[in-house]
């Protein structure tokens, strides 16, 4: 399946010489996916600077100063966003917001990614009736909306954000499964494995060290493609009041209760609508081109 | 055929014996089941009673048996907030999401596969482009900000439209935009794909190399191939319906099952929440079950054992 | 039987047979892969077994190295039964008995440079510190004649015989008992398959292990070999000396094969067989040759002839006419080019 030309994953070069092609290769991207590149660059920057670059602390009040107008719509700038209905910094709950949202993000997604592909081996190493159990949760969790199954557990177990995350995770395991499970059984079926096996060495190093290095471009694609998924999951269930809650604040969180001033104070509300949406774009867009360039039979 | 129709069929068994035992593990390790039902100051003879109608005396294995046997028979337990059976609340509910789901459906349906093919046949043009751009904005934009968006433009600054409630026929317009425009754009990017890959298969090329006309090359041959992959997707769709109907209601305060949903989860009114999860998780598997059996049909060689990966 | 005499490894009647699906119908066919193969390897000893492509080596060097259990028969090693494929026993044994294969560039991982795939076995085994396992890479590279700065190489970019010398020292670098090479040859360009022989001769000799060597190669076969098996059709038809087998092939079946092998100024006539080339799923009855067997007799068709010593000079041969048991058949169908 993922059968990438070895030529382009040239093997013999050293770090030095691969950054080098990474950066020739920024500068050939095609315009849109060097904005995308940029943009998340920027949105990640903005994550780890967060304490840095934060105008106010975004708990902080200022009750003389609420709802007040965001530069472009008159306002003045200390408050470039503007303000909230309790005079807190849009500006510095939305920084807050998108570190938030990006960790969430991150953490659900290398979970997801863990568990699928962990089962995936397991299906692929066993066959047989263990391989029908994976593939009947793969099924099952590929047939129930999985915001239905997160309100469920959300409504059975309450909240953390421990759980939150962990629940976001299970999001897209399904497909990791699968696509792990397939490649190992094609990985399995080539030569390489065959001769590692026969040196004696356990499931454990087969799989660790030798097909999941060889599947980690397809693997990194699709979390690629799942991660705006799961930052748009995220918002959803936050700004329905049942994902972060406050004082913490998540983008969607904000949008949820930016709804309330939708007519008097919009900005609350767009300022984080617009980064989830710019960012989702930028993601599929860079995982897009991604798989085209590493494994175009992923869909 | 047969054969194909039967793995369906077990396969569908499978998936609603897991999710009822998934509800049922989910049930168990959340606490004592009576008392997470019923409760917290329900009296103690209805949580006995309750109790004792749900065999939880008894040993794990014949408490999993009885509740399939409860939930086949309908008995979900009682809604926290006014005692009524869950089935109920939740059944009554059930025209007033269908009132904005079909519509989306066919929106959705009647926008998507015309695009999409429409874009695949004219590839590279201006209408091409502008699919993909709403396409990708489709999916880049949740439901939730794009309703929102609708409400600022239309309630708040245009006042054409409500922007929340059940009180005329107009306050189902915005829900249902909202919900169409998400599932065409998925749809329209995804059967432009499916329309580019087969018309870049050799049969086509062959059949329109042999002289037969290119609008026929399309309708005899492009589409129906087209139609297989598109089919499941169709299935997949119905999942991001239902998703979207959570969403969709709760902003525009539609009282429907996605609304009472996130309100259910909110109080913790587990029976309700529970019934609407059995539901839902039914309503899906018969639904993959269906698209399957359609699958089948549409797939002259059905020979492959697995339909392919859920986009 | 005192230790230096038992065999390194002796298979017992080995029988395989896989069951292919086909379709969703289901119908199941039967390939009798292996069928009753008795082998024996001393220490230091090289047994070549040849045949023709689909005859069942690969099957019976899988099976002589116990990665599959055969349905039928027995492996020892050194005396003891092998242990099941996967079993920890199974594992520890595998630095005393290693396979080179067919295809150099796929049975390595790209992904890694060959010097970590050459010492992984020292790895999985944990034999000696990290300093010790580099210094045995380094000697084992210089055996099989790798340089030292090809370590850090990838195999696709190592030339097709630098490989197959890396797939040689990682099987070498446990300091193994028993090699079993599958057509380690074939894969390669001509002009290099001389070098691969030679080094495999020279190591073999100078390591004194065990060899299993497996080819369609007759020649190749004979450059190496100590001893010859000839396979047909999942048995083993003729066994013997490697200047006997290649100069008086006693069974029909290695006469064909010796008068295919191509000679300058070769004079004696090429036998070309009859008949379909064989197939394991549809065995036919009493000698599997006998349909494209040029000197068939009533009795090939009926029973299955046993590798024994022949009464006239002690080859082992399992055909009827061979051991003077009848007389050949028409020789009509020979066919003389
Ligand atoms: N895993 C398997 N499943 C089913 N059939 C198999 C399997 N492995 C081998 N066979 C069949 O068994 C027969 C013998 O195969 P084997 O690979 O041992 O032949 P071979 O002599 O090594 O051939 P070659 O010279 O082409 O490598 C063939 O007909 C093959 O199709
Ligand atoms: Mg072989």
């Amino acid at each position: 399946m993922a059968d990438i030309p070895s030529s382009e994953l040239g093997a013999g070069q050293t770090l030095a010489v691969r950054a080098q092609a990474l950066l020739a290769q920024f500068g050939k991207l095609p315009v849109l996916m060097l904005i995308a590149v940029t943009w998340l660059g920027f949105m990640l920057a903005v994550a780890i600077l967060a304490d840095l670059i934060t105008p106010y602390p975004y708990t902080q009040m200022d009750l003389h100063n609420r709802l007040s107008s965001p530069v472009f719509m008159g306002g003045d700038w200390a408050h470039p966003l503007g303000t909230d209905e309790l005079g807190r910094d849009v500006l510095s709950r939305l920084i807050a917001s998108i570190r938030m949202s990006l960790l969430i993000a991150f953490g659900a997604t290398i979970i997801g990614a863990v568990i699928g592909v962990t089962l995936g081996f397991v299906a692929a190493h066993f066959r047989g009736f263990i391989e029908q159990i994976v593939l009947a949760l793969v099924d099952f969790s590929a047939a129930i909306p999985f915001l239905v199954l997160a309100l469920a557990v959300l409504a059975f177990f309450g909240n953390s954000i421990v759980l939150f995350v962990c629940l976001l995770g299970l999001h897209a395991w399904e497909r990791y499964a699968r696509i792990a499970r397939g490649l190992a059984i094609s990985g399995n079926a080539q030569g390489y494995s065959a001769a590692v096996h026969q040196l004696g060495a356990s499931p454990l190093r087969l799989y660790g060290r030798h097909i999941l290095p060889n599947i980690a471009s397809t693997l990194i694609v699709s979390m690629t493609l799942a991660f705006p998924e799961i930052i748009l999951l995220e918002s959803g269930l936050s700004f329905l009041g049942l994902g972060v809650q406050p004082p913490n604040t998540s983008l969607g969180n904000m949008v949820g209760f930016g709804r309330e001033y939708l007519s008097s104070a919009p900005w609350i509300m767009l300022a984080p609508a617009f980064v989830i949406t710019i960012t989702a774009l930028c993601i599929s867009l860079v995982g897009d081109g991604l798989r085209d360039k590493l494994d175009p039979t992923l869909t | 055929m047969l054969h194909y129709l039967g793995t369906r069929l077990l396969r569908a068994t499978v998936s609603v014996v897991m999710v009822v035992t998934f509800v049922f593990i989910v049930l168990r390790m959340s606490g004592d089941p009576a008392v997470v039902i019923m409760g917290a100051d329900a009296p103690p003879e209805a949580v006995d009673a309750f109790r004792t109608a749900w065999g939880l005396d008894q040993p794990i294995w014949v408490q999993y048996l009885s509740f399939f046997k409860a939930i086949f028979s309908g008995d979900l337990g009682q809604s926290m907030r006014d005692g009524r059976d869950a089935v109920a609340v939740v059944l009554e509910r059930v025209p007033s999401t269908l009132a904005l789901t079909v519509p989306a459906f066919l929106l959705n349906v009647g926008i998507g596969i015309p695009a999409g093919v429409y874009a695949a046949l004219h590839r590279n043009t201006a209408i091409d482009r502008f699919v993909m751009v709403m396409a990708v904005t489709g999916f880049a934009m949740p439901s939730f900000i794009l309703a929102m968006l609708l409400v600022l433009v239309f309630s708040v600054n245009l006042g054409w439209l409500p922007s929340a409630g059940q009180d005329s026929w107009l306050n189902a317009i915005l829900p249902i935009v909202t919900m169409g425009f998400g599932g065409a754009a998925l749809l329209a990017r995804f059967t432009r794909s499916a329309m580019l890959e087969v018309l870049g298969q050799s049969y086509i090329r062959t059949a329109s190399a042999k002289g037969l006309s290119w609008s026929a090359v399309v309708w005899r041959h492009a589409l129906q191939n087209a139609a297989i992959p598109t089919v499941t997707i169709i299935g997949f769709m119905l999942g991001g319906l239902v998703a979207g109907a959570v969403v969709v209601e709760s902003v525009f305060s539609w009282p429907g099952v996605g609304r009472l949903l996130v309100v259910s989860v909110s109080n913790r009114d587990l029976a309700v929440v529970q019934a609407i999860v059995l539901m839902i998780a039914l309503t899906m598997v018969a639904a993959n079950f269906v698209v399957d059996i359609l699958y089948g049909l549409l797939d002259p060689k059905m020979q492959s054992q697995t339909r392919p990966a859920r986009a | 039987m005192t230790a230096s005499q038992m065999p390194l490894l002796s298979a017992q009647d080995l029988a395989r047979t896989y069951s292919i699906r086909r379709g969703m119908a289901g119908r199941v066919t039967n390939v009798r892969a292996v069928d009753g193969v008795t082998l024996t390897i001393a220490r230091g000893e090289t047994l070549g077994l040849v045949g023709e492509s689909g005859c069942g080596k690969s099957t019976t060097a899988r099976l002589v190295l116990g990665i599959e259990r055969p349905d039928e028969g027995q492996v020892r090693f050194d005396g003891a039964p092998m242990p099941g494929s996967g079993s920890p026993g199974w594992a520890a044994l595998r630095k005393r008995m290693q396979l080179v294969f067919q295809d150099p560039l796929s049975a390595l991982d790209r992904r890694l440079p060959v010097g970590l795939q050459i010492r992984e076995p020292l790895e999985i085994h944990r034999m000696g510190t990290p300093a010790e396992q580099n210094a045995r890479v380094a000697e084992v590279m210089e055996e099989v004649g790798l340089q030292p700065h090809h370590a850090d190489r990838h195999p696709h970019a190592l030339s097709g015989g630098q490989r197959q010398r890396a797939v040689i020292a990682r099987a070498l670098v446990t300091q193994p008992d028993l090699l079993v090479c599958d057509e380690p040859i074939s894969a390669l360009d001509v002009s290099i398959q001389a070098q691969v022989m030679n080094l495999l001769v020279e190591l073999q000799e100078r390591l004194g292990m065990g060899m299993l060597f497996v080819s369609h190669d007759l020649r190749a076969v004979r450059q190496i070999s100590h001893r010859v098996a000839v396979m047909y059709l999942g048995r083993i038809v003729e066994e013997g000396a490697p200047d006997e087998i290649l100069h008086a092939p006693a069974h029909p079946y290695s006469q064909a094969l010796v008068s295919a092998i191509p000679h300058p100024g070769k004079t004696a006539r090429r036998i070309v067989l009859q008949g379909d080339p064989p197939n394991p799923a549809d065995r036919p009855p009493g000698c599997a040759f006998h349909p494209r067997c040029p000197v068939t007799a009533m009795r090939c068709r009926t029973e299955t002839p046993l590798l024994k010593p022949r009464p006239s000079d002690g080859r082992r041969v399992a055909c009827h006419v061979a051991q003077g048991e009848v007389a050949p058949g028409h020789v009509g169908q020979l066919e003389l080019s």
